[in-house]
Formats: C-alpha cells, structure tokens, sequence
C-alpha cells in the first residue's frame, strides 16, 4: 500500500472517520445514561461535515484517465465518479432530511449517521471495486448497516420485524452472492473483474453469474426478489425508507454496471435476455402493485421496484448508451425519490407518521413549498416533462432502442403511462382544498434547504441537462 | 489416498449437515455442527490450506460451537433439553433449495476442470497468508473491519435496554396514545 493508495479511497475515508467521529460525540454526550440525550443535531452537523469533506476529496482528483489501487482491487474512473456523486448526494439529503423526525421519535442519533455514512461508503466501494471479493463486501457494507437502520426504533414493533424480514432474506441473498462468486472462481480461475471477459464460456461461469443476479437484485428490489421491500419500507422509520430506498439501488446497479457491461461483454447476449426479462417482470409488477396502495410509504417502496425495472433496462441494453442512461437515472432518482420523502418527513399524525394518501390532504394551504416540491417530485418519479425524470426515462428509453430491444422501449413507455395515475393521484390530494385531521406539519429549517436541494436537483437535470450529460457520457468513455 | 480421505471426509460432513436439520433436540444440532466444521477442516488440508485448517478447528469448532452450545444451555435452562418448536421448512421451499443444488451439481458436472495445477511452495503456510491478507486483499481485508464495526454498532444500538416507558413510537404503537400530538420529553 503507498500513499497514492490511500488517495484514491479518500472519500470513503472521510466518510468513516465522520461514522466514527459522529458516535463518539454521541457517546461523550450521554455519558452514563442508558439512551442517547444528545438531542442538538450536532451528529447531524459532524455526518453532514464528513459528506461535504468527501465531495471536496471527489472535486479535487482531476478527471482523468481510470488509476487502478490496492493491486488491482480499486478502480477510479468516470463510472466510480458518478456513483459516489449519487451516493454521496443520497447521504447528504438523508442527513439534512431526519433530524426533525429523529428528534421527535427519540432514534439514536449517533448510530443512526454513523450507519448512513458507513453504508453510504459501502456503496461506493462497490461502485469502485475490480474484483469480486471486495465488490462482495461492499455489498455487505452497504446492506448491513440498512438492516440495523429498519430496526432502530426499537419500541415500534412493526420497525423491529421490518428490520427481522430484511436481515433475515438479506442473508439468504448474500448466501446466493457468495456461491455465485465461487462459481465464477471455479469457471474462470480469477476474482478478478477485468480478467473475467476472457474466461472461457463454460455453464459454470453462466450458473455463477446467475447467483450473483440474485444477490444484486435483491439489494435493488427486482422482481422476482422485491418481496421485502413493502414490508421493510411500510415498517422501518421513515428516514431509513427514504435512505434505504435510494442508496441500496445506487449500490445494487453500480455492482451490476461493473458485473455486466463491464466485465462480462463477450457473455452479452446471454445476460441482455435475463436481464431484459427480470426488467419487464419488474416494471410490469411494480408499476401495477403501486396502483392499490393507499400507504404512501408502500406506495413508494412499488414505485421503487418499478424504477428499478426502469434503470435494468439501461444495463440490459448494455454498452456506452445504456450505461450513461444508468448513471444519469440513478442521479436523478437520489433527488426525487428523497424529495419525495423528505415532505413526508415533515408531517406528523398524532404522535405516528402520517403516511396515509390522505393524510396529505389540504398540504398546500399549509406549508405550500413542501406541497411544491412533492408535486414536482411526483411529476418526476412519473416521467413527465420539464422534469429530470422525463430526461432520465427519454435516456433509457433510447438505449434500448439503439440496442434493437422495442420491447424493453414499449413496455417501459407503456407502464410509465400506468405509473401517472398513482403519482398524480398523490400530487393532486397534496394540491387539494380541505385538511385531515389532526396532521401537524413541522417546520425545520435543516430539512427547508435539503427539500430546496433535492428540488433543485431536479428541475435543473430536467431543464438544462447538458453538464450532468455530459459528466455521465464522459464516465462510460472506456466502454466499448 | 487423498481421494479415500476425501470421500471420507465428504461422507462424514453431509452426515453432519443431515444432522444438524435433522435432530430433535438442538444439543444434538449444535454437535452435528461440530462433526461438519471438523470434517471440512480436513478438506482444507487435503487443499494443502493447513493455516486456514487450523484456524477452522480453533476458531469454528474451538470457540463457535462451545458459544452455541452455551446459548443452547441458557435458553433451555433443563440442560438443553425440550423438542424445538415448529422447526422445518415447508414443503415448497425444501423443493426449490433442492432443485437449485441439483441444478448446481448439473453446472458443476458439466464444467469443472479435472486437473488444478498443484500449489506453489509455500502455499497456505501463515506467512502465505498473511501476504496475502496484507498485500493483495488489504483492501478488502479494511473493508471486513469496517464490516465488524457496523456490526458492533448495531449490536448496541438494537441490543442495549430501554427506559420502559410508554413512549410515542414511529409506525403504528399498539395503542396510539389518547389525543394530542407527540409529547417530547
């Protein structure tokens, strides 16, 4: 290991040397007691420093040509760029986003950011990694500290079998994982990512990819391995949903991006009809499910499978096109997936969460730029213009017809028309005249400006896409 | 004599596996447990892996099974006695984990390379490994620390007592309390 070594995983470092740093002022502040006093947001500030440290560290390295690290195990390039932009973005939000609700639901404030951020460099070693055995335990680092985080409310008994279910069907994913990359080992004879394109095409090699699906697409919520995601969303706290919602898929198609278009070209046409399949089983699915909740949170935890058969589409089409689409739809989901949630952090019905549609009623004349922001997110998270996810979907939607693949481009047009009527019907009770009853709206000036950022975000990707376009097309230049 | 001492070992680890689901009572799980740790122990070796064979004996069978063991008895205060309760998968599931080893074993038949080329010098020795640990896979190797952190961390934080009290709670509490909002104290 030199110094040039460490240089390279700086961000990861920043980030867990604030995890760090953020559980020890926890634990200087309660002292003896039994349960966490610090109720300042001094964690929040420490988790928030440590993000901005790591985007400085990102800022600072020229982009430039891909610097390989730690004999070959690490990788920096355009595509490791963007994913720690989107998982640090992720991070930021879900920081600026909870400490109202953290405060107010009395969570452990230090494990709580010291978690996220460990998570969030978890996801980013698995946007970085070259080998398969570190890509493996950036998956674990990026789902176990999620597990912990459904269950940290510990008096909410749907919060402690939220946290049960995931942990407990995680593990069986990560077994599949594990088996799938000794498959690979024994097929090719290397871990070894960059090594893997020239491994001779064996049905071993075949049986061992198809495990690893399993264990990335459960961490992204494709179907037919979404079966958690409305359980552990609906019972988790709701500042865990929101990060667990967006850092997971950020984390889970990183890994895809290295596994498929990456590594395993030669093997394309086999994985392009898997992976093709899984996406119309998962839009389909997930779009026609949202349809009948009436739990926001539920709603959303759909929503999210259904996006995930959206970004599957731009790693089953494969190549320069498709990859681009990928990053560019997962920064954009980061942004309205936490708008999203970060208006129905604010809210609050009589002690619980209120996170019934209806609970959203008369929004508008209460606290209008939150009414703002969750339509405008909703609008997105449908594709409609002149928000960043039109941009996002018109990307993934062209790479599937440069790949030759209608089907994919018709399906996902098609079910997007289907996924307007929920997200509108949900925009337009949060636009509606009247009140509920008994929902408080909270006021937070910490979650004011990260709701501002995550609008920002995304009507700017929407109206001038050109620089992020242009960062994105950048990353996937070394592809083929 | 490697390939006897194989089948050996093989025969006696799935006895093993077969136990630990099999028996009634989780003493005996916990020592069939035993039987396969030690059995693949021996594989290692035959895979000239003698570090990480020793390391399976003291760490697996030494110290692992002896703390199952030691939760066994505390829960079950009668000695580890007492049938467990509703133990088994249904049907279905035992059917598709079968079909997916039987369709691995398929792959496995189909693709495996009957020769491996025969270790290196020096290969599996503790300076081999721990080369290995802390030059090719440092990286990796930090990433599993961090890894025991988290799991530290959560450990605490979803372990440690709580102040009983009737406290407002995110979800939907048992009994939502009566009328106002959130009381903070």
């Amino acid at each position: 290991m030199t110094w040039a070594d460490l240089s390279l995983i700086a961000p990861e470092l920043a980030l867990a040397a604030a995890a760090c740093a953020a559980l020890l002022q926890d634990a200087w502040a309660t002292g003896p007691a039994l349960e966490s006093r610090s109720r300042g947001p001094a964690a929040a500030w420490i988790a928030l420093g440590g993000v901005c440290a790591a985007l400085l560290l990102l800022g600072v390295r020229p982009a430039g040509a891909a610097q390989v690290g730690f004999a070959g195990m690490y990788v920096r390039d355009g595509i490791t760029r963007v994913v720690d932009l989107a998982a640090l973005a992720a991070a930021g939000l879900g920081v600026m986003l909870s400490p109202p609700y953290l405060e107010r639901f009395r969570l452990p404030a230090g494990e709580y950011h010291a978690l996220l951020l460990l998570s969030t460099a978890g996801a980013m070693l698995m946007g970085a990694s070259r080998n398969l055995v570190l890509l493996f335990l950036g998956l674990e680092m990026l789902s176990f500290p999620l597990y912990v985080l459904a269950a940290l409310a510990r008096r909410s008994r749907r919060s402690q079998e939220a946290g049960l279910k995931y942990l407990l069907l995680g593990a069986f994913a990560t077994a599949f994982f594990v088996y799938g990359v000794a498959l690979v080992y024994g097929a090719s004879g290397t871990a070894d990512l960059s090594r893997l394109g020239r491994a001779p095409d064996v049905p071993l090699l075949h049986a061992g990819v198809a495990f690893l699906v399993i264990g990335l697409g459960f961490e992204a919520a494709l179907v037919p391995f979404h079966a958690w995601a409305p359980d552990v969303y609906e019972g988790a706290p709701m500042p865990a949903t929101a990060f667990m919602s967006v850092i997971a898929k950020v984390g889970a198609f990183a890994g895809l991006l290295r596994l498929f278009p990456q590594a395993l070209p030669q093997l394309a046409p086999a994985w392009g009809q898997m992976l093709a399949a899984i996406a119309v089983a998962t839009m389909i699915l997930g779009n026609l499910a949202a349809l009948a909740q009436s739990n926001v949170k539920r709603l959303l935890a759909y929503s999210g499978v259904a996006h995930a058969g959206y970004i599957l589409i731009g790693i089953a089409s494969g190549g320069p096109a498709g990859s681009s689409a990928v990053l560019y739809y997962l920064l954009v989901y980061v942004a309205m997936n936490l708008g999203a949630f970060g208006v129905l952090l604010l809210l609050e019905r009589r002690g619980e969460e209120a996170d019934r549609v209806e609970d959203l009623a008369g929004l508008l004349g209460r606290a209008p730029w939150a009414a703002v922001v969750l339509a405008a997110c909703m609008v997105s998270l449908a594709g409609l213009p002149p928000t960043a996810g039109f941009i996002a979907k018109l990307y993934l939607f062209r790479a599937a017809l440069q790949d030759h693949r209608v089907a994919l481009a018709l399906v996902g047009a098609l079910t997007s028309v289907v996924s307007v009527y929920y997200y509108l019907r949900v925009a337009s009770v949060a636009l509606s005249a009247g009140a509920a009853d008994a929902v408080a709206v909270r006021h937070s000036r910490f979650a004011g400006v990260g709701l501002a950022l995550a609008a920002a975000g995304v009507l700017w990707l929407g109206i001038v896409p050109g620089a992020i376009t242009a960062l994105v097309q950048q990353a996937v230049q070394a592809l083929r | 004599m490697e390939a006897v001492l194989f089948g050996i070992t093989a025969v006696l680890a799935l006895a093993g596996g077969v136990g630990v689901v099999a028996a009634r009572q989780p003493v005996h799980s916990a020592l069939a447990l035993l039987l396969v740790l030690l059995s693949l122990a021996v594989d290692y070796l035959l895979l000239a892996a003698q570090f990480i064979a020793a390391l399976q004996v003291i760490v697996y069978a030494g110290a692992i099974v002896v703390l199952f063991v030691f939760i066994i008895m505390l829960l079950h205060t009668r000695s580890g006695e007492g049938p467990r309760a509703g133990a088994g998968l249904p049907r279905a599931g035992a059917g598709v984990l079968c079909g997916l080893f039987g369709l691995a074993l398929l792959a496995l038949a189909a693709g495996v390379r009957e020769t491996a080329p025969p270790p290196a010098p020096g290969f599996g020795t503790i300076q081999d490994v721990g080369r290995a640990l802390f030059g090719r896979y440092l990286l990796p190797f930090e990433a599993a620390s961090a890894l025991l952190l988290i799991g530290m961390v959560g450990a605490v934080a979803l372990g440690k007592r709580l102040r009983p009290a009737g406290d407002p709670s995110p979800g939907r509490p048992q009994a939502p309390p009566a009328g106002g909002p959130a009381r903070a104290r």
